[in-house]
């Protein structure tokens, strides 16, 4: 049974129907990736499986639990968390008490030491700005940081909504191998990008998103191959 | 030399008593992203539960009761009356807190009926500091706002709650991603400022021990307004606009020629305060940073 299981997920925005009834599915220890364009409703998945937006109809199940109606707060207890389109990190806490933030579902804090400083290890900026405020973090930080503080939370799914967006391509090449290193230290990843080239590279599988609907799926290498995505996202 | 001590910890204590109640809106503000125009009259229910439990001859009881009071009624005002409208246009909830006030004030009448009601908390006489007598009231609101601010300060700051708090303030989609229940975090604002409104009553009926079913209006107002001086969402905003709208008013008060303008003088920094510096003090304007 797949780790995490989506069917038939529809999500509106008033009326205006955003998912039109998309389901895949993620297997433990997988990186799958939704590409997409701008609009065909990368975003709005990520948000609506783990219930930061409401679904109109559709059903998740993750690790055995069916979360369709789960509330957000309780979903990173199961162990799925989001790092969220934009980063997100609090901006007026400093780096340290970002990553405590995302400890704050980890009942027994008796680890945390040991992994604050696999964090640290893993993202030795961080470590450097561990007492600065947050907010002035520069973006390809912030990104490490909201990658720390979602780790905190010893996730078995990570989800990452565009986590190379605005980087310089020095550091997206770098972003994506933390991701292989998250994903070969046993976090299955769930991958939203818009960089479809390095995103398939790194995929075991991938589906396309086209305004709210899956219209192809495959391993990576096929959709890499694929004369479709290359005209529509690789640039020919 | 009379003049200036009396007129310091005057202006110190009543400052403390609107920081307190700024306090309140200030958090509900910033973590529930409303205005509750209810919470001045949170102050007067609490004067009447002192009230209602002086009977007792235990101030120390009323008091608790007033707190505990006045915590199950602002958690109860937000389960019931705000939290259906969470994600509703502001306006429909900024009406339904303004129809929450009139509905305290009203029931206050029904039960308490419109002559005001004298009640004595502590027998407080005076005390000379530095040849200068001073009133043992306003020292002790002073003692404890300082008390009721650093631990505040402290509770934020320190503990894993207060940190919660923070995080939802600034970005309630990303808290939630972290595990915190939002609806926890605001039920837990709404106790600790009914709580500190509870105390500020206590203390506007040290200071002035009328109770009517408006006791709360003014206070609250003057709070509100001190809360947007100091940056509305900020805490240490609130704190420096409360003490400085309660200095501005001692001192008002004791110059003759504009002693009846005070509410005027104090309203009208508000105005100049919001055409220099919409956002307060303290208030922060949030960079969008791609």
């Amino acid at each position: 049974m797949a780790m995490l299981e989506v069917k038939n997920l529809e999500v509106y925005y008033g009326v205006i129907c955003a998912l039109k009834g998309i389901s895949f599915d993620v297997n433990e220890g997988e990186i799958v990736t939704l590409i997409g364009a701008n609009g065909a409703g990368k975003t709005t998945t990520m948000q609506s499986v783990v219930g930061l937006i409401p679904k109109r109809a559709g059903s998740v199940t993750f690790d055995g639990h069916d979360i369709t109606k789960t509330p957000c707060h309780k979903i990173v207890h199961i162990g799925m968390t989001q790092v969220p389109e934009g980063r997100r990190i609090f901006q007026e806490l400093t780096v340290y008490e970002n990553l405590l933030m995302g400890a704050y579902s980890i009942k027994d804090q008796s680890g945390f030491k040991n992994d604050l400083d696999a964090i640290y290890t893993r993202f030795p900026r961080l470590r450097e700005r561990k007492n600065q405020i947050a907010g002035t973090l520069s973006g390809g930080e912030q990104q490490m940081l909201a990658m720390g503080r979602a780790i905190m939370s010893h996730p078995k799914l990570l989800m990452l909504d565009e986590p190379s967006m605005g980087l310089s391509p020095l550091l997206v090449d770098q972003v994506f191998e933390i991701i292989k290193d998250i994903n070969k230290d046993g976090t299955t990843i769930l991958l939203v990008e818009q960089n479809a080239g390095k995103s398939l590279a790194i995929s075991d599988r991938a589906y396309v998103l086209e305004n709210g609907s899956i219209v192809l799926s495959g391993t990576g290498k096929e959709l890499a191959a694929s004369e479709m995505v290359r005209k529509a996202y690789l640039g020919g | 030399m009379e003049l200036f001590l009396t007129t310091l910890i005057n202006g110190l204590s009543l400052g403390g008593i609107y920081a307190m109640i700024a306090l309140g809106y200030t958090m509900v503000y910033g973590i529930a992203k409303m205005l509750n125009f209810a919470h001045g009259d949170i102050i007067m229910v609490g004067g009447y539960t002192i009230y209602v439990f002086m009977a007792t001859k235990n101030p120390f009881l009323a008091i608790f009761m007033a707190v505990l009071f006045c915590v199950i009624l602002g958690i109860l005002i937000e389960k019931i009356a705000y939290k259906p409208l969470r994600g509703a246009s502001p306006l429909a909830v900024l009406i339904t807190a303004i129809g929450v006030s009139y509905l305290l004030q009203s029931l206050a009448l029904i039960i308490f009926k419109s002559a005001s009601k004298t009640v004595t908390v502590f027998e407080l006489k005076s005390v000379s500091l530095f040849g200068v007598p001073v009133q043992i009231s306003a020292l002790l609101t002073l003692a404890v706002t300082v008390v009721v601010m650093v631990v505040l300060t402290l509770f934020i700051k320190y503990t894993r709650l207060g940190r919660a708090m923070i995080a939802v303030s600034e970005d309630k989609g990303a808290a939630q991603l972290m595990g915190i229940n939002v609806n926890g975090i605001i039920t837990v604002t709404f106790a600790i400022g009914s709580a500190l409104a509870a105390l500020a009553g206590l203390f506007l009926l040290m200071r002035a021990p009328n109770l009517t079913n408006t006791f709360g209006a003014m206070p609250g107002i003057k709070a509100f307004t001190a809360a947007v001086i100091g940056g509305i969402g900020s805490i240490p905003g609130a704190m420096l606009g409360g003490i400085l709208l309660g200095f501005v008013e001692c001192i008002a008060a004791k110059i003759t020629v504009i002693a009846p303008y005070t509410d005027a003088i104090e309203f009208s920094i508000l105005i100049i305060i919001l055409l220099v510096r919409p956002t307060g003090f303290l208030g922060k304007k949030r960079r969008e940073k791609v």
